[in-house]
């Protein structure tokens, strides 16, 4: 049972660090640049079909991940500067508008691109594997190299906004950007930069994800839904706040749907459970951001804003 | 000169008349999914479909046969209105298809109200072979309980104690771990139901499977999720510890992706690309001769037999469609020549059929294909039959 337990944790770290990465980028953006980005999971399905076509095209899975998160920082940057420049300054609803456009069009032009079938990446053999990290405790080599990754990639998130120039630029803008405008800070390339960030953060999910999940048309809109969640949790444009929160519901969501159908076994009469289980657990992150908007409305740890 | 014209003109029309109506053509509609990722299946129905048309020379009966293929968007509303409207504004004579149970479920109300012939291709809701059954519904495929019973039987011939049971949490998903526990004698140790479509991740159900350590794991992942979950059963570390017994998982569509990692996993089916009768020899060859680089799958020869079906009805009432009995009775007899060998109805217009074991091999030339390696059982009908009202 412990094993159980401990796989499920593991899983759990697993599943919210990916979020975490998907998370950062959006509350990135929505915070300094006030941009509700529907787009953020096309972003992630870029970085997944751009990671399964260079990697079959160089033949090595860790150069056509790198190749594919400057690919995706190169789109990220371009998409930000043809068409997210409009929406600055204007109403939410025209962002939700504006971005769920952008969602069509990427959808649209992947299929044209690459075909409505959806693609596959393969893992190399030395990941492919399971290491034993525990006596008696097995777990794949691959799930446990997302989760090294994701915490290296939140440990240079975390210096680059504490202990850096720009890092600073991006902590006034959340938290005032008429001011930092009004200071003469060149916004303009700060603005870019940081939706570049947030796209190859994205990226980055997508390509980690796709060996074991999926690369297919609109395979970020439902996890994007989850990555909004954990943002109002976590508070609008706090990372530190994305980070807690996208590990909160990770947890929740897995450790739910181990253990939630159990639980309601011993209270309920089997059939029932075995019908109501699934769609509860499926529930239990849903309920915690309600919870949370009605104890803590600003999020757990939300950047201070004027 | 007018009054001659006139009169030429109206014994030209007079005449062509009766040859018109008779080269009205027949319309089928078929219902299927044609986009997103699982549209590999629905590609594979409507070619198979296709094929089967280019050999009776696309004509039933002398009439030319006109098919509207509709897409239900793995929907069951999206598949309620495409039924909706192949009835109503088109006017179909016949209607074909369905790969999920649940849009079937959704669109045989209007398909069966306006009294029009249904051919199921695929989809094998219990409740249509069961008390939903009607006169005007049949099925080329089967019905869900079917093969998991067979691999439940099979299960039990090779010395399998405990099962740990995964499937999709939707119709089709429960009438098939439900089908493994009709037959299986031994013990049922884990049940456990996935979100369906949209969870992809079944790290939570294998670590529960590990844990319950039972002697095999049965599983259901139609389409693409089949790829995933062979995928993440070998990254978990349970290929060559727990084995895997599996239905509808491992095919033509998704044995291309899946590649080693399904290499010696057993599933049942109804068809096999390599049965030994003369119409399947010409299906399968005809097939990769027309479409390069693709193998028709189980559904693709369930969609051509559904296509011969619905030609051997037209060909018994001689073409003409208003004889709504004499279709009826020309449909139970089931006249035609099979990819599956021989082919007859229950009384619930369910093939009694056979069950193969088939296994994923590498042939000669590198491809992966599917090799039937047994028969579990020979005219096994189907466990509803008896709640279908018809004789």
């Amino acid at each position: 049972m412990t094993t159980l337990f401990i796989e499920q944790c593991l899983n759990g770290l697993q599943f919210g660090l990916l979020l975490f990465l998907l998370a950062a980028g959006l509350t990135l953006v929505f915070g300094i640049m006030d941009l509700v980005n529907l787009a953020h999971g096309s972003l992630y399905m870029i970085g997944a079909y751009f990671a399964a076509t260079l990697t079959a095209w160089t033949g090595s899975f860790v150069l056509g991940a790198l190749l594919a998160l400057v690919c995706t920082l190169l789109v990220g940057m371009a998409v930000e500067v043809i068409a997210m420049r409009r929406l600055y300054g204007r109403d939410h609803l025209d962002h939700v508008l504006g971005t769920f456009g952008l969602i069509l069009f990427f959808d649209e032009l992947v299929r044209l691109i690459w075909g409505p079938e959806g693609l596959s990446l393969p893992l190399p053999s030395w990941l492919n594997t399971s290491v034993t990290i525990l006596p008696g405790v097995q777990y794949s080599a691959y799930r446990l190299s997302i989760i090294v990754v994701s915490l290296a990639v939140a440990g240079f998130l975390y210096v680059l906004v504490m202990r850096t120039r720009v890092g600073m630029l991006i902590r006034a803008g959340a938290s005032n950007r008429e001011m930092v405008g009004a200071l003469g800070v060149n916004i303009k390339l700060l603005y870019t930069l940081v939706f570049g960030l947030g796209a190859a953060l994205a990226g980055l999910a997508g390509l980690m994800q796709a060996p074991i999940l999926t690369v297919q048309i609109g395979m970020g809109e439902n996890i994007l839904i989850i990555a909004f969640v954990i943002t109002v949790i976590g508070g609008i444009g706090s990372i530190r706040g994305a980070f807690i929160a996208a590990l909160l519901v990770g947890f929740v969501d897995t450790l739910g749907r181990a253990f939630f159908p159990d639980l309601l076994r011993l209270v309920l009469a089997p059939n029932t459970a075995a019908t109501a289980a699934p769609a509860l657990s499926s529930m239990l992150i849903y309920l915690l951001m309600a919870i949370v908007l009605v104890l803590r409305p600003e999020g757990l740890f939300p950047a201070v804003r004027k | 000169m007018r009054k001659t014209l006139l009169a030429a003109g109206t014994a030209l029309l007079l005449a062509a008349g009766p040859a018109m109506a008779q080269q009205k053509p027949i319309k089928i509609g078929f219902v299927s999914t044609f986009s997103g990722p699982v549209a590999v299946i629905g590609n594979d129905m409507r070619n198979s479909f296709e094929l089967a048309l280019d050999h009776m020379g696309r004509k039933m009966a002398g009439r030319p046969v006109e098919v509207i293929y509709e897409d239900d968007g793995f929907k069951p509303e999206v598949g309620k209105q495409k039924t909706d409207k192949l009835i109503e504004a088109d006017h179909v004579d016949f209607i074909a298809g369905y790969i999920w149970s649940n849009v079937l479920l959704a669109s045989l109300k209007p398909v069966v109200d306006s009294k029009t012939f249904m051919v199921i291709a695929n989809a094998g809701a219990s409740q249509v072979a069961g008390e939903l059954c009607s006169p005007y519904v049949f099925s080329t495929s089967w019905q869900n309980d079917q093969t998991p019973e067979a691999m439940g039987m099979y299960m039990n011939q090779k010395g399998v104690k405990s099962v740990f049971l995964i499937g999709p949490n939707y119709a089709a998903g429960k009438d098939m771990l439900d089908g493994v526990t009709h037959t299986f004698k031994g013990k049922i140790v884990g049940r456990e139901l996935t979100t369906w479509p949209s969870q992809l991740d079944f790290s939570a159900e294998l670590a529960k499977a590990k844990a319950a350590n039972p002697d095999a794991i049965f599983v259901f992942y139609p389409g693409k999720a089949g790829v995933q979950f062979l995928t993440q059963y070998a990254q978990a570390g349970l290929k060559g510890n727990i084995p895997l017994y599996t239905a509808f998982t491992i095919d033509e569509t998704s044995l291309p992706l899946q590649k080693d990692l399904a290499l010696g996993v057993p599933g049942a089916q109804e068809w096999v690309n390599d049965l030994p009768n003369a119409a399947n020899k010409k299906f399968v060859a005809d097939y990769i001769q027309k479409y390069p680089g693709h193998r028709p799958s189980f559904y693709g020869a369930q969609s051509y037999d559904a296509a011969n079906l619905i030609a051997s009805a037209v060909a018994a009432v001689k073409g003409n469609l208003s004889d709504k009995e004499a279709l009826r009775k020309a449909f139970e007899k089931a006249d035609f020549k099979s990819v599956r060998g021989g082919f007859k109805f229950g009384n619930n217009h369910i093939p009694i059929q056979n069950f193969y074991l088939q296994e994923a091999v590498k042939d000669a030339k590198g491809d992966y294909v599917l090799k039937t390696v047994a028969t579990i059982v020979k005219d096994y009908q189907d466990a509803s039959h008896d709640k279908c009202p018809m004789k």
